[in-house]
């Protein structure tokens, strides 16, 4: 498994961001924001967003934690710890 | 003989432009095969034909905007009958002439989810306002090789494109100046402008013709959320289904208990419906909504609902719905779920007579068998026409609907 450091995982996940919502600037995004309320994601783009996580960072998050990913800080956490292990 | 003509690809609409013709004449067609794309107000359509046959003429240029009803052209199918050629041309409107707005989709939407179903024949996947760029430009698409998910044609592809010098009627259409191809902006508005006013129309005309009666009842999912949590669980992420797959469902089999909801108020006459097309709410990003239908949705198992679901709402985003799925919707479906809300009250897209409301699941007290818990409550509403149905009926339905999703195994083995 390779590692990434925090810039280039939230480079990744803006990467993602941006393909599902190509109008929205997510580098703009505070640390603390709620990401689906701030782009308007549905659930399905939700869905999307989590394929392209595990695709192109080989974290496949379990449904029970998509709870607890809704802002980019708690992103970067949860998975520099997942890619860590 | 046969006649192609302009579908009504809505209540709404009154005419549509002809973006191009996938076939040429001397081509043999079959069933449902898509032959044409038409540019409404809202999108542009894939058309499907009807018949088996050869295509005898094509009558109507691409660019050109005719009104519904307008022979397109003429099939010939295998009953071996001499070709009969239409008197006069069709009434056409020509692009110069028309003062009717652009229909340039928005700002380009990249859609990157998982690979669209594969395609019988070799058609172009392109999104409608790339494709709007390449008759305003004069470009063939067939020359584009896309960049965009699953090899889309999008707006970048045209703008690097360079136009062919082609003497194809499709770019005889006077050249756009180029200050309005380079500014997207006032296009894009509108084309939102066309669909607003697309959807004033039907919503109008529904709240003005149809009596509209409503029906709430709360549905405790924690049978189903439960099963759908093991269910994903054990899959893929790219497999897992989302909690809306069940509801739509759960509403399939509780319109074949009962049928009166699923059909069509015509003529002053009620006709339901066999089949069971369930018109799913897609709001688009830049404003406005589309709802293509998923067809034969009692047929299909929670795999291919997601399946059919997940190409629904990709092609609604970057073009290639098809002319059945936007005319063929026999009920319709609204999941505001996403979302905060509790109670979604429809308007009841003409000329169905039910439209289904689905609200945010949520945490609430719930009493049962004289103890009280927490459970997660869905809210589901039923709005049905009066003309068509009485409030006995829709609530046969909307008790279907709850039974059917406290028992989320036999609901969703195919």
């Amino acid at each position: 498994m390779y590692t990434m450091n925090e810039n280039e995982i939230k480079n990744v996940i803006f990467g993602i961001l941006k393909k599902i919502a190509p109008e929205s600037e997510p580098s703009t995004l505070a640390p603390e924001e709620n990401i689906r309320k701030a782009l308007d994601i549905d659930s399905f783009d939700a869905l999307n967003f989590f394929v392209h996580i595990d695709e192109k960072l080989g974290v496949s998050v379990p449904e029970s934690d998509y709870g607890k990913l809704s802002t980019l800080s708690e992103m970067l956490q949860y998975f520099s710890r997942r890619m860590s292990k | 003989m046969a006649d192609f003509i302009m579908p009504s690809l809505g209540s709404d609409m009154q005419a549509g432009r002809l973006v191009e013709w996938l076939v040429k004449e001397g081509d043999s067609v079959r069933r449902r095969d898509v032959i044409a794309v038409v540019e409404t107000d809202k999108a542009a359509i894939e058309v499907e034909v009807y018949e088996d046959g050869i295509i005898e003429s094509l009558l109507v240029q691409p660019g050109q905007k005719v009104a519904v009803g307008t022979v397109m052209a003429v099939i010939r199918t295998e009953t071996g009958s001499i070709p009969v050629v239409p008197d006069e041309a069709p009434s056409v409107e020509t692009p110069q002439v028309s003062t009717e707005p652009e229909g340039v989709a928005g700002p380009e939407r990249e859609q990157s989810s998982p690979a669209l179903p594969p395609s019988g024949t070799l058609r172009i996947k392109v999104s409608p306002y790339a494709r709007k760029l390449a008759i305003e430009r004069g470009i063939d698409l067939a020359t584009l090789a896309g960049t965009g998910p699953e090899g889309v044609i999008c707006a970048a592809d045209i703008e690097r494109a360079t136009p062919i010098t082609s003497t194809e009627p499709a770019v005889k259409t006077p050249p756009t100046p180029p200050t309005k191809a380079a500014t997207e902006k006032p296009a894009a508005k509108n084309y939102q402008a066309a669909m607003r006013r697309a959807i004033a129309n039907a919503m109008a005309r529904s709240k003005r013709e149809i009596p509209h009666y409503y029906l709430q009842t709360r549905i405790d999912m924690h049978r189903t959320l439960l099963w759908l949590a093991s269910e994903n669980d054990k899959r893929q992420i790219k497999d897992r289904i989302l909690p809306v797959i069940p509801l739509i469902r759960a509403m399939a089999l509780a319109l074949t208990d009962v049928p009166e909801l699923n059909g069509y108020w015509i003529d002053d006459r009620h006709q339901t419906s066999e089949a069971i097309h369930i018109g799913f709410v897609i709001s688009l990003r830049q404003g406005g909504l589309i709802a293509p239908a998923i067809l034969h949705a009692d047929e299909k198992g929670p795999d291919e609902l997601m399946a059919a679901l997940r190409d629904l709402i990709t092609r609604t985003r970057s073009g290639g719905l098809r002319s059945t799925e936007m005319t063929d919707a026999t009920v319709t479906v609204s999941n505001l779920g996403d979302l905060g809300v509790e109670t979604v009250y429809g308007i009841i897209y003409p000329p169905q007579v039910a439209l289904l409301g689905f609200g945010k699941t949520m945490e609430q007290p719930w009493a049962e068998n004289g103890m009280l818990g927490v459970r997660p409550i869905l809210t589901a509403t039923l709005a049905a026409d009066h003309r068509a149905t009485d409030g006995h009926r829709g609530a046969q339905f909307l008790d279907a609907l709850d039974r059917y999703l406290q028992d989320p195994e036999k609901l969703c083995t195919p």
